[in-house]
């Protein structure tokens, strides 16, 4: 099973403009929100109309602007899982599985009753949605797609409507279904922990334009791209100035950075994930640093600090409590371990 | 008393509802499926319901009158459409049709859009989503809508009058009998009709108001009886 998609559409304040191709897989779609994952979605569906390009599923063409090809969303045999799940609300559970199965009364039965074993539905078949909570309607989604045999699944947002607690539990089954499924998935999301615990690659969207695609502990080790960077959730970016081989210049942190690997000509952001400063003295990148504020998070001090002397952008910086509390705050030196910088080029 | 006007004004509004009732969930289909002239097809759907009922009498009588195409037609068939019961009927079409169509319009709308995309992505052919989805789900603004263009229908005076007449016994409804009555200084008459017309036109909205808030507690008792928290099980 692949899915190849390379289209154009015009959506008012941007183009979408997406290139892709999916093999059997989870491939995530990573963006802001605004971006054009839905829309993407939407149009290989077939619910939305390309302005002109091509996608094709295996040899099957879904859509060719210049061969006049748009297939109907009935006739695509793409699954698509909705944010809200959009189950038909004056259904039972069984009504919404058996209206999608073709075929004659003894059919739709074998295959109502496969699917409600298989996703656990038991007691639950002569429910309405309404009755149901969010993770048990995922579960009839998930049946009710199953059942209409697709070859291509896509993922809207599948937690979103969830409340944190029930997320986890939902996002377990997810996984679990996911392993059984054979075919290529197309997961979108804006949560990086989300898209890091479910898929192999990883495309980031920008604006309506594929940024770059990649597995994902390639992306999150070094993002290259600032959209990429800031997705995957690194805090402290600015930009940045080459000023010899190993050594670039943060202009919003007024900071001189060496680093491990060839600094690159056309260098244009700089960035390091809070997490990672280190307050072992007298290493390379090692600054005095003045504390601007300190909130107080969950489980870690977000400390904002910049370097002593300078009216810069502050720094996020967090830790964990007890490593704050022992700390000596009136003489604060850290340091920004070499290789632990990121260096963007766009 | 004669029981006419009674008799033909609800042979009137039930007829008429009933066309109504197709005709206006036929027109509101057509519109929320448009891509070009929603705007000006929607105009002409409402617009009976704000121009002054002569407007619409007036525009009956260019459409069906002797001169016209259709009633040189009905002529050939030795039929006349003015002064005609079925007058009082296609008056009162007219006047009801916008509100059938306007609610029938808003509760399509109201359907979440992501339930009829789920239907097609899922393979479910238009005609079928029409009936097993889209009709379903929006029964409840259909039934509104019904009672509201049956009111109207009975209510129905200005084109009715133009277009039918006031013939006792054949195209007289209540509300001309009033008329005629208020004219003819007979105010026992029409004091009769009055309270007559008030009682059906309460108790139907009554009706409505009673239909309402039982969906609403149906609704309610349905979430209610949510399943509790989920289970967790991973099959």
């Amino acid at each position: 099973m692949a899915l190849s998609v390379d289209i154009k559409k015009n959506l008012g304040d941007f183009d979408l403009n997406i290139k892709f191709r999916a093999d059997q897989e989870v491939l995530a779609l990573l963006g802001a929100s605004g971006c054009g994952k839905s829309m993407t979605l939407k149009c290989i569906a077939g619910i939305e109309t390309p302005d002109c390009g091509v996608i094709k599923l295996d040899d099957h063409v879904l859509f060719d602007s210049e061969r006049k090809i748009n297939l109907p969303p009935q006739k695509r045999k793409v699954g698509y899982l909705f944010q809200n799940y959009a189950l038909f609300p004056n259904m039972t559970v069984v009504e919404n599985i058996a209206f999608v199965v073709q075929g004659t009364k003894q059919e739709k039965r074998k295959v109502v009753t496969e699917k409600v074993k298989m996703f656990c539905l038991e007691g639950l078949e002569h429910l309405y949605p309404l009755q149901l909570s969010g993770g048990q309607q995922q579960r009839v989604a998930f049946a009710r797609i199953l059942a209409s045999e697709t070859k291509l699944l896509m993922l809207d947002e599948p937690f979103s409507a969830l409340d944190s607690y029930l997320k986890w539990q939902v996002e377990q089954e997810l996984t679990s279904l996911l392993e059984n499924y054979n075919r290529a998935t197309l997961f979108v999301s804006h949560n990086r922990d989300e898209v890091y615990r479910i898929c192999d690659r990883i495309a980031v969207m920008s604006n309506g334009n594929i940024d770059t695609i990649r597995t994902k502990h390639d992306l999150f080790e070094s993002p290259e791209t600032l959209a990429g960077t800031i997705l995957t959730g690194c805090k402290n970016i600015s930009t940045a100035k080459k000023i010899n081989d190993h050594i670039v210049f943060a202009e919003e942190w007024g900071l001189q950075l060496q680093v491990d690997r060839p600094v690159p000509d056309n260098v244009q952001y700089v960035g390091f994930r809070a997490h990672f400063f280190s307050f072992t003295k007298h290493e390379k990148n090692e600054f005095e640093a003045e504390i601007v504020k300190v909130v107080e998070d969950t489980f870690s001090f977000i400390v904002m600090i910049r370097p002593k002397g300078l009216d810069v952008t502050p720094l996020r910086w967090e830790l964990e409590k007890a490593q704050w509390q022992s700390l000596d705050k009136t003489k604060l030196f850290l340091s920004i371990p070499e290789d632990k910088i990121i260096l963007m080029k766009k | 008393m004669d029981v006419s006007p009674f008799i033909i004004s609800l042979k009137t509004a039930f007829l008429a509802t009933l066309i109504t009732f197709f005709l206006g969930i036929y027109a509101a289909h057509c519109v929320v499926k448009m891509k070009r002239f929603q705007g000006v097809m929607d105009t002409i759907f409402t617009l009976p319901m704000v121009l002054p009922p002569t407007v619409v009498g007036f525009f009956l009588l260019l459409l069906f009158g002797k001169n016209s195409f259709i009633g040189k037609i009905l002529l050939s068939f030795d039929l006349t459409f003015v002064f005609s019961w079925e007058a009082t009927v296609v008056s009162a079409v007219v006047v009801s049709l916008p509100l059938m169509y306007r609610t029938t319009r808003g509760s399509f709308e109201q359907i979440d859009k992501n339930i009829i995309y789920a239907a097609r992505t899922l393979g479910i052919s238009e005609t079928k989503i029409f009936w097993h989805v889209i009709l379903p789900n929006a029964w409840y603004g259909i039934i509104g809508g019904v009672i509201l263009s049956f009111t109207r229908a009975l209510g129905e005076f200005g084109a009715t009058i133009m277009v039918a007449g006031n013939i006792p016994g054949r195209t007289q409804t209540m509300s001309t009998a009033i008329y005629s009555a208020v004219q003819a200084g007979d105010n026992e008459t029409a004091f009769q009709w009055v309270i007559v017309v008030v009682l059906i036109s309460f108790a139907v909205i009554m009706l409505m108001n009673y239909w309402t808030s039982n969906q609403l507690k149906r609704t309610r008792r349905l979430s209610k009886k949510k399943r509790g928290a989920d289970s967790g099980v991973v099959c």
